[in-house]
């Protein structure tokens, strides 16, 4: 499997996704923003950072740069596309995904372990996942996911939630909720579930003396359902 | 141009003799910019003309030390060509006036120092001192700080590992901020200040220059007084995004063979950069400050020359391959721009619109700056205060433990490490919150233990003692964690050495770092010095921080602090005196804060250390923790808590008073978890290395006992630790 990581000036988890992917068994290239077109891929990644400095809006810049036509076209046919991070920022930003992501409700920025529950599996970023919880990392300013309620209601109505917020056994409740986030919504996809994109990074998690392993649950299992 | 008199010199920080000097060395009066360069030069921050002398005698060799201070930051070597590149360094004055810029640019100038030596930054750590909690600054100082370290340090990706947060009165009008970073370099790819050869193409990289952060330098080396305010301007501006592409674009032209020297541009900017990479190389420099990219009309000469804008680099190149240079800073939209070349003149000459504006022989600027053999007293061992059972009556254990784990200075820091991206490059194997941060080295089964220490109270009561013990701190923290102590960096934080009682704490530190780091062969290989910390003749306690890293050959061997089994047993290494003498015991209990700092004896101190690190070879230890502020029943609470499990405390044996035992402040000491199985072993090679060591207690149930004079559950005291900070910063 041919996995693409595109680069903006500021991204700063584009080595750690190619880390990961690699591990992971993708043979993964790194893709210059500035380039126009993307190389043969099977996937294509927008890695965490802050692209163009998140001047302006986080993901807005990038979300105007030359790469990013063709990753809206690959997107379009049907390609995978997962956003971690400012990665999900740019999607949202791009218009490839709905809603936006504003500053955490307490303003600060979060470095954490959080849980995540898997919200939907018929997709292939899940589908062979046996857990329903997973235990991953954030680390962001601004996660907090925001949308109109007609675009919630649409948004819950084709089950474009992937992971939301909660305790270790589950429970989604405000309570569990790090930023604020609306209906604690940590991941989302588009309506045909070819694009993700979630502030949790798994590519932090893929060892046992990191945070944790969870990661690596999410990567055997993306490669294992291409 | 207005003219220069005695007057303007003095408002530009120098002494009436050092103006004298300047003119007389010159053997004319300087012009304005001229001044300006040399005021930047002469200043404390720049020439360490107060400390040389005693800096000298620092311990700065040893087999592992590839580069000891005088360069942009201390090498040292870590095995199979790999080496890291360290310094510490304080950014004290500009985060009290602007704690958001100031801390930002703090971290952003010591990372420059460390990727200018070719080395990609894998790790940064602060220390920061605020006044106390109760001063009306504290919260918003604190808050800003925070967040200007993590605004900086999250956007370039590097992760921030670990740190060290002390409240104080003394910084009431003073805060310390000072950061960390570690980089790792290929041992033959490392990159020095010191330019070579003549006609070589000068070149400024980075971000354009401004009007901000004009005279920060000679600000860093005045006192503060009511109008500091008005210095709002003199503090730079960070701006993170571009360092991040200067970082890459520097690591990318540095992967090749065209750079002769390079040097950021730190403190007095432009001025200090360009004079020290001739003046190391014993050459002469031309600028053409025209070429200069400007961010702001009409600036000056003398503003170009001073401004502290930040995210610039200088660097000396071999000629002719500017163009395949200007290619990298291009492809990341970075300025580049030959500004000048290197000369056999032993001068810096400036010109401006095609005139001279300034010429001034490098060495008068360098080799002739001030050196000052200040005065100073030698403190005296303060006497011991004698306790009496009276003074412990009313007092219980789990009281004194609860109100210890909420002091300020012990309660857990994670709102602030929160706010810190610890986990960005993948490699955090041990975060903020425990006896060190350890990060991988990238693709191998080595790994970088590294902490920031001060203890300002015991530099306080007995500078000597003091200085010692922060080294042996570090020294410890590196042990914990089951790393072998490589080198320190230290920033010297102090009030005004023209006070002979400040020389003095000086001094006195600096010989007792000495002596530590020598006796334990923990070399000091950079650092800084941060004097004039003091508002309306209030001094800062004298505050040395020390910055160590270790050694991991193999990450899976890392040490952490939680407790891990039941039934496994605790030992505490090293003898416990029940020394109360300046413990936080006896200041937030006692109300008491006289007497001697706990003595520090390096013989028991390497000892026992070593011996740790011989058990941990062995797989002996399961847990370890090194016992410092608060005593032993402190240490083992912030275990159990780490762990979430119980202990049950055996009875302490001998004479020792109770309060004395759990929370004296006695130096050199462990707490170690050993399973029941390993327990003979251990103690026959602690009694065969002649360890002294008392068996603590036994891990057991979710609450800490120790006879019928203790009974506390884990939750309880959890609780109150965890929340304290939190809480502080809500109200």
């Amino acid at each position: 499997m041919k996995s693409s990581v595109i680069i903006f000036p500021g991204s700063n988890c584009d080595r750690d996704m190619d880390v990961a992917l690699k591990k992971f068994g993708f043979k993964n290239q790194m893709v210059w923003h500035h380039d126009s077109e993307i190389p043969k891929s099977d996937l294509i990644v927008l890695p965490g950072g802050f692209s163009y400095g998140d001047y302006l809006r986080c993901g807005s810049i990038a979300s105007k740069s030359r790469i990013i036509k063709s990753v809206i076209d690959f997107a379009n046919s049907g390609g995978l596309v997962l956003g971690i991070c400012n990665g999900f920022q740019i999607l949202t930003e791009t218009g490839l995904l709905p809603g936006i992501l504003q500053q955490n409700k307490y303003l600060n920025f979060i470095c954490k372990n959080v849980f995540v529950k898997i919200k939907n599996k018929e997709n292939k970023y899940f589908k062979n996942i046996k857990k329903e919880v997973l235990e991953l990392h954030i680390a962001h300013n601004e996660g907090n996911f925001f949308c109109s309620n007609d675009e919630l209601k649409s948004i819950e109505d084709n089950r474009q939630i992937a992971v939301t917020y909660c305790d270790d056994k589950g429970n989604d409740s405000e309570h569990n909720n790090p930023n604020g986030a609306i209906k604690n919504i940590a991941g989302i996809f588009n309506k045909d579930k070819n694009i993700l994109g979630m502030m949790p990074h798994p590519e932090r998690m893929i060892d046992p003396f990191l945070s944790g392993e969870d990661g690596s649950l999410f990567f055997e299992n993306l490669i294992g359902s291409m | 141009m207005s003219r220069v008199n005695e007057q303007i010199a003095i408002d530009h920080g120098l002494k009436k003799d050092e103006y004298k000097k300047i003119c007389d060395l010159l053997k004319r009066t300087p012009n304005i910019t001229e001044l300006g360069v040399f005021s930047a030069m002469w200043n404390e921050h720049c020439s360490y003309k107060s400390s040389r002398k005693h800096l000298k005698k620092l311990h700065t060799k040893g087999d592992q030390v590839i580069q000891g201070p005088g360069e942009n930051a201390g090498v040292v070597d870590i095995e199979d060509d790999d080496a890291i590149v360290f310094k510490i360094e304080s950014h004290n004055h500009p985060s009290f006036i602007e704690p958001y810029q100031g801390a930002a640019t703090g971290v952003g100038g010591i990372m420059r120092d460390v990727f200018t030596m070719g080395a990609r930054p894998i790790a940064n750590l602060n220390s920061i001192h605020f006044g106390s909690i109760d001063h009306e600054k504290t919260r918003n100082l604190l808050r800003g700080v925070v967040k200007g370290i993590g605004g900086y340090g999250n956007c370039i990706g590097v992760p921030t590992i670990a740190g060290q947060t002390c409240f104080d009165d003394s910084y009431n009008g003073n805060i310390l901020v000072n950061a960390m970073t570690l980089g790792l370099v290929n041992k033959n790819k490392i990159f020095y200040s010191k330019a070579a050869g003549i006609n070589k193409p000068v070149i400024y990289v980075g971000s354009k220059t401004g009007r901000d952060g004009i005279h920060g330098a000679s600000m860093a080396s005045a006192i503060f007084d009511d109008k500091i305010e008005e210095k709002k301007p003199t503090v730079q501006v960070g701006d993170p995004f571009t360092e991040k592409l200067l970082l890459e674009a520097c690591l990318e032209l540095m992967a090749g063979k065209s750079i002769i020297s390079i040097q950021d541009m730190g403190a007095a900017g432009l001025t200090s950069s360009s004079i020290e990479m001739a003046s190391k190389g014993d050459l002469g420099i031309e600028i053409d400050l025209t070429k200069v990219p400007c961010r702001e009309e009409n600036m000056t000469p003398y503003e170009i020359m001073l401004s502290e804008s930040q995210e610039r680099m200088l660097i000396v190149l071999e000629a002719g391959k500017e163009d395949e240079a200007k290619k990298i800073f291009d492809k990341w939209n970075l300025d580049f721009a030959v500004i000048g070349k290197t000369t056999n003149s032993k001068n810096i000459e400036l010109f401006f619109e095609n005139k001279k504006v300034a010429e001034i022989p490098i060495d008068f600027l360098a080799e002739n700056a001030p050196m000052y053999d200040r005065k100073w007293t030698k403190a005296k061992l303060p006497k011991e205060n004698k306790f009496s059972k009276n003074d412990f009556k009313s007092l219980k254990l789990s009281e004194c433990l609860n109100k210890l784990l909420t002091d300020p200075n012990i309660a857990d820091k994670e709102w602030i490490w929160d706010q810190y991206d610890h986990t960005v490059m993948g490699d955090t194997i041990q975060k903020p919150g425990g006896n060190a941060g350890v990060v991988r080295v990238h693709g191998t089964n080595k790994a970088v233990a590294a902490a920031v220490d001060s203890s300002a109270t015991y530099c306080h009561a007995h500078p000597l003692t003091g200085g010692k013990q922060v080294v042996c701190e570090s020294w410890r923290n590196m042990i914990s964690v089951g790393a072998k102590p490589i080198a320190i960096t230290n920033c010297l934080n102090f009030g005004n050495p023209e006070k002979e009682k400040n020389m003095g704490e000086f001094v006195e530190c600096v010989e007792g770092i000495t002596e530590a780091s020598k006796y334990l062969n923990y070399p000091v290989v950079s650092g800084n010095v941060s004097f004039y910390n003091e508002t309306k003749d209030k001094g800062i306690k004298p505050t040395p921080s020390i910055g160590g890293i270790g050694l991991l050959s193999d990450y899976k061997k890392m040490v952490t602090m939680e407790l891990k089994n039941d039934g496994n047993y605790l030992l505490v290494i090293g003898k416990t005196e029940g020394h109360l003498d300046q413990s936080i015991f006896a200041k937030n209990i006692l109300s008491n804060h006289d007497g001697p700092p706990p003595e520090i004896n390096l013989f028991n101190e390497k000892q026992n250390g070593l011996s740790i690190l011989n058990l941990k070879n062995k797989n002996l230890i399961d847990t370890c923790h090194d016992v410092s502020l608060g005593g032993i029943l402190t240490a083992v609470s912030k275990m159990s808590i780490k762990g979430n499990k119980g202990v049950k405390l055996f009875p302490i044996e001998g004479l020792v008073n109770k309060f004395e035992y759990f929370f004296g402040e006695d130096q050199g000491r462990y707490i170690i978890e050993i399973k029941p199985e390993n327990l003979e072993n251990v103690e026959k090679i602690l009694k065969e290395d002649s360890i002294h060591f008392d068996k603590l207690g036994i891990i057991e149930s979710n609450q800490i006992t120790y006879g019928n004079e203790l009974k506390i559950s884990i939750d309880d005291i959890k609780e109150g630790y965890k929340k304290w900070l939190k809480e502080y910063m809500v109200n």
